[in-house]
């Protein structure tokens, strides 16, 4: 008996044993690869010449390592990830051409309020590249950087605009033509949740503004409209990407509200069997990019992290974000790829909602109009 | 609690037995329910899973998993649960020792203690770091001084795997060891047996499936916990993704079969650990029988 | 019977030892952090904490996070009892495949869990496009939401039970039967009050991780305010504001709460159990 047993126990230990060196070695074994591939490949590195986009001016992969090697981490919204890793790749090439040094730009995508909070407490970003304004105000207001940070680039500090189209199924079945359409019975009408998502919040001023511009709403009446629309809204995901999965992929919903570059990217995606439908009316989204002070000063990247952005602003630059559905600055990008962002009245946010501070007061905060329209017994 | 199996069919089973186990209809009718409820619930998410993951075939598979990304995410992963899950072993041998060997005034307060970890929200599991150790938390400026970072790195990531994997070990090894008692520890001390002897000779042969088991399952739970790393990772890149990060972010990037390949390679590792413990376990057992 | 205890307590090695680490470990990685949490929420004032967690909005969580994880607990609590008796008491073609399923809950990241859960559950899923012609809604409704806390849960009561039901003394059973009781009546008398204590730890872990749960349930839950939102999102909510002293407020409430209930379902069951070894 008490020899089996011991027999049992050895079988254990050796299995626990040999579990653990599988998972050392492999932990090693991958350690190994990506260290290798650090150096090369990865989608953020510099990797030379080859792999850059077209678009891009060619830099000699053969050329001497020069000794001036520079990360940055550029932490960012969810919808950006194609648009920067197409960015960062252009911009290390250009890097190289101007300097000589290498740049690597590591990403970081997330929801746009929880990457100001973790660029707040202690994530060392070097630039910042969000949904909102409001949300870069915030990591100043930590002290991070500026107050006027948004005079520190041209246009407010966005190089690219965008703005909220709606996405419907192929044929627009429902035909949904305008805000006005989305309150009738039996529209189902997908957006995110404006408390927790960046895009939402331009979702909801846009239709704010219909409502108080176009049919010339009082406050109280326009809040009424958007307590109709959000009665005809079966799920409020908590970001923006969500929703247009429950949209695309559960097949939930007649309309989906999304970012121009969002409804963009799922018809590339899925292809035919959605369309988009552009409102008479809606707003100029401005996601806004800024150097975070205290880490470039701190780490000593300035330099390359404002070239970085100024590099948005450049020819290439616009090309890559209107190549990748987001609404170019520059008159010459604009001007080529006009057929893709049909011209419509935009509300912008300083002129029509007094700024983020004011339109966030009144709409999102606790007790604002968003509140007050899922207040119990209404 | 008399009720908790409310199959009608067992009544009828009363006369029958004069061995230790119900009718064959009994059995399969027993088996049967539990299969259903265990398909529904676990197995169909699982299968869909498995789809989506080879939706785009085995070439895109493997090429999900061969992504620099995606390894680097392995590695953290790995690493991570490689720290946290003997810590939290240790932790909970300790613990259950403590609590089934001895009698102590506020042993349901301790117990509790070690149960809240699973009563957290995996968001505050994070945030809870996030205030000590944050730029603007508590130990925030100092760590900042010293130039340590803990959140937004490794460190923070052990620390929030470790938090909520904590009683895992100690809540499986708990009512284990309550049930056998501390009879044979003490008769093995009045043979003159010590201490770690004791423990090593007595007890740990007791409980060892057990104590594997808590293991297997503060493993499985340190490599897939997400919430929790989600808030102090910073989601940098090949950097600080673990593999549920990675497969989000391939998710939210439209990659649905990468996310969902990435995505069955932890459940493998979930389920072939698990394969491997009974089989060891069906053979010793026969080697007992013999 | 305190004689004898005072007596163990001489008799056994490890006692300071082990509460020692138990009591330092468990301070630095569980109480330290935890205590920075209500000291956050303190940042608030009385009348802003109390108004905090008094909005109807998080009443109405609470009281969904609260409702759905009883649920989840309570159906994982028999089935999970089922599971963990058919596995140590019956054979049958490919149950070590079956005990491995039922720890996939644990090692699934919970938003993967979540999306291949709406995803099934969907109207347009593979279980959704059944139950639809009935009627019957389940994803982005609380039905929903106790799906996927099941599926959270699961893991706990079976891996709880079934040791102990692994180790159960045949002998006792052997003995109820030779002394003529019935198969149910043995179960009931014998088996079920020695699985009490396994069963409530499990039921208890399986509702405490319900009522914090996040990842899985925001993708099937709908989100709704005052119908679907669970209480962790509003957490998720206030931060998302930065409002980290109201999140803090939310957090510290719903983390008393399952304190206190954790806590009663220990003493509960350390009755039961003294109960069961004196009788």
């Amino acid at each position: 008996m008490v020899l089996k047993r011991r027999n049992v126990f050895k079988s254990t230990a050796l299995f626990v044993v040999i579990a653990l060196l599988i998972s050392v070695l492999s932990a090693c074994g991958s350690g190994n690869n990506n260290g290798g591939n650090a150096a090369s490949g990865s989608p953020s590195a510099a990797s030379g010449g080859s792999s850059s986009p077209s678009g891009s001016p060619s830099a000699d992969s053969s050329a001497k390592p020069v000794p001036k090697d520079v990360e940055l981490l550029n932490v960012s919204y969810d919808p950006t990830r194609e648009l920067y890793e197409e960015f960062n790749k252009s911009f290390a090439a250009y890097w190289k051409q101007e300097t000589g040094g290498n740049v690597t730009i590591k990403p970081s995508h997330g929801g746009s309020g929880k990457q100001a909070r973790s660029v707040i407490d202690g994530l060392e970003a070097d630039v910042v590249t969000l949904a909102l304004a409001y949300d870069i105000d915030e990591i100043a207001t930590a002290g991070l950087l500026d107050a006027d940070w948004q005079s520190q680039f041209e246009y407010n500090s966005t190089p690219y605009t965008s703005t909220i189209v709606f996405l419907v199924r192929k044929g627009n079945p429902k035909g949904i033509k305008d805000w006005g359409d989305l309150i009738k019975d039996g529209i189902q009408v997908i957006t995110p949740n404006p408390k927790t998502s960046g895009g939402a919040r331009w979702n909801y001023l846009a239709a704010w503004g219909y409502a108080t511009k176009s049919l010339g709403y009082d406050d109280e009446q326009a809040k009424d409209f958007l307590k109709k629309l959000f009665k005809n809204v079966p799920v409020l995901d908590t970001g923006a990407r969500g929703a247009t999965t429950t949209f695309v992929e559960k097949g939930i919903g007649d309309v989906l509200l999304a970012w121009e570059n969002e409804a963009y990217l799922a018809l590339k995606e899925y292809g035919d069997k959605f369309e988009i439908v552009t409102p008479s009316i809606s707003i100029l989204a401005e996601p806004p990019v800024a150097v975070v002070d205290k880490v470039v000063d701190k780490k000593g990247t300035r330099e390359v992290a404002e070239a970085y952005l100024k590099y948005l602003y450049s020819e290439e630059g616009q090309e890559i974000a209107a190549k990748n559905f987001y609404r170019p600055r520059l008159q010459s990008v604009a001007d080529k790829y006009k057929d893709q962002f049909p011209a419509l009245n935009l509300l912008t946010i300083d002129n029509d909602f007094g700024g983020w501070k004011a339109a966030h007061e009144k709409h999102f905060a606790d007790g604002g109009t968003f509140d007050q329209i899922y207040t119990p017994g209404s | 609690m008399a009720g908790i199996v409310t199959n009608p069919k067992r009544r009828n089973s009363e006369a029958a037995p004069r061995h230790l186990t119900e009718p064959a209809a009994v059995r399969y009718i027993l088996i049967g329910i539990a299969l259903l409820f265990l398909g529904l619930i676990v197995l169909l998410p699982m299968v869909t899973v498995i789809v989506e993951a080879f939706r785009k075939g085995w070439a895109a598979y493997i090429e999900a998993l061969s992504d620099p990304d995606a390894l680097a995410a392995l590695r953290l992963t790995l690493v991570t649960a490689l720290i946290a899950v003997p810590l939290n072993t240790i932790f909970g041998l300790c613990a259950a020792w403590a609590i089934t060997k001895f009698k102590f005034r506020g042993k349901n307060l301790l117990v509790t203690l070690i149960d809240l970890p699973f009563a957290v929200s995996p968001v505050i599991s994070g945030l809870i770091y996030i205030l000590l150790f944050g730029a603007q938390g508590f130990f925030g400026p100092w760590l900042q001084d010293h130039g340590i970072k803990i959140v937004f790195a490794t460190p923070g990531i052990v620390l929030a795997t470790m938090f909520v994997t904590f009683p895992f070990v100690a809540r499986e090894l708990i009512p284990l060891m309550e049930t056998q008692g501390v009879q044979d520890e003490e008769a093995a001390v009045s043979l003159g047996a010590r201490g770690w002897r004791v423990f090593r000779k007595v007890t740990l042969p007791n409980i060892k499936w057990g104590l594997l088991y808590g293991m297997i399952l503060c493993n499985a739970r340190a490599m897939g916990e997400f919430g929790a790393v989600s808030v102090v990772s910073g989601h940098i890149r090949g950097e600080t993704n673990t593999l549920p990060l990675h497969i989000e972010i391939l998710y939210n990037e439209y990659q649905f079969s990468a996310s969902f390949a990435v995505s069955s390679l932890l459940m493998l590792l979930a389920v072939l650990t698990l394969l491997i413990k009974s089989l060891l376990e069906n053979r010793m057992s026969r080697s007992h029988e013999a | 019977m305190t004689a004898l205890i005072r007596k163990k307590r001489r008799v056994l090695p490890g006692f300071r030892l082990t509460t020692g680490i138990t009591v330092t470990y468990l301070s630095l990685i569980v109480l330290i952090p935890l205590a920075a949490l209500v000291v956050k929420s303190a940042d608030l004032s009385p009348d802003q904490w109390w108004s905090t967690i008094s909005n109807p909005r998080v009443v109405a969580s609470y009281r969904l996070s609260l409702l759905t994880a009883l649920c989840a607990g309570l159906v994982n609590m028999v089935f999970g009892l089922l599971l963990a008796w058919v596995l140590v008491r019956y054979k049958f073609p490919g149950k070590a495949i079956v005990d491995g399923l039922i720890d996939l809950p644990f090692a699934l990241p919970t938003a993967v869990a979540g999306i291949a859960l709406s995803a099934i559950y969907a109207p347009n899923g593979w279980v959704g496009s059944l139950l639809e012609p009935f009627g019957i809604k389940v994803a982005y409704t609380p039905i929903g939401i106790t799906i996927a806390l099941i599926f959270i849960g699961v893991p706990f009561v079976v891996r709880t039970v079934q040791p102990v039901l692994q180790d159960f003394d045949k002998g006792t059973e052997e003995a109820a039967v030779l002394l003529g009781a019935y198969r149910w009546r043995t179960f009931r008398k014998v088996i079920l009050p020695e699985l009490v204590p396994p069963l409530l730890t499990g039921f208890a872990l399986a509702f405490a991780r319900g009522i914090g749960e996040y990842g899985s349930v925001v993708f099937i839950s709908g989100n709704m305010p005052l119908k679907t939102e669970i209480a962790p999102l509003l957490i998720v909510t206030k931060l998302e504001q930065f409002e980290y002293g109201q999140a803090a407020a939310v957090a510290v409430v719903l983390l008393v709460l399952s304190f206190l209930l954790l806590l009663l379902i220990n003493v509960l069951q350390r009755w039961s159990n003294r109960r069961l070894r004196t009788a």
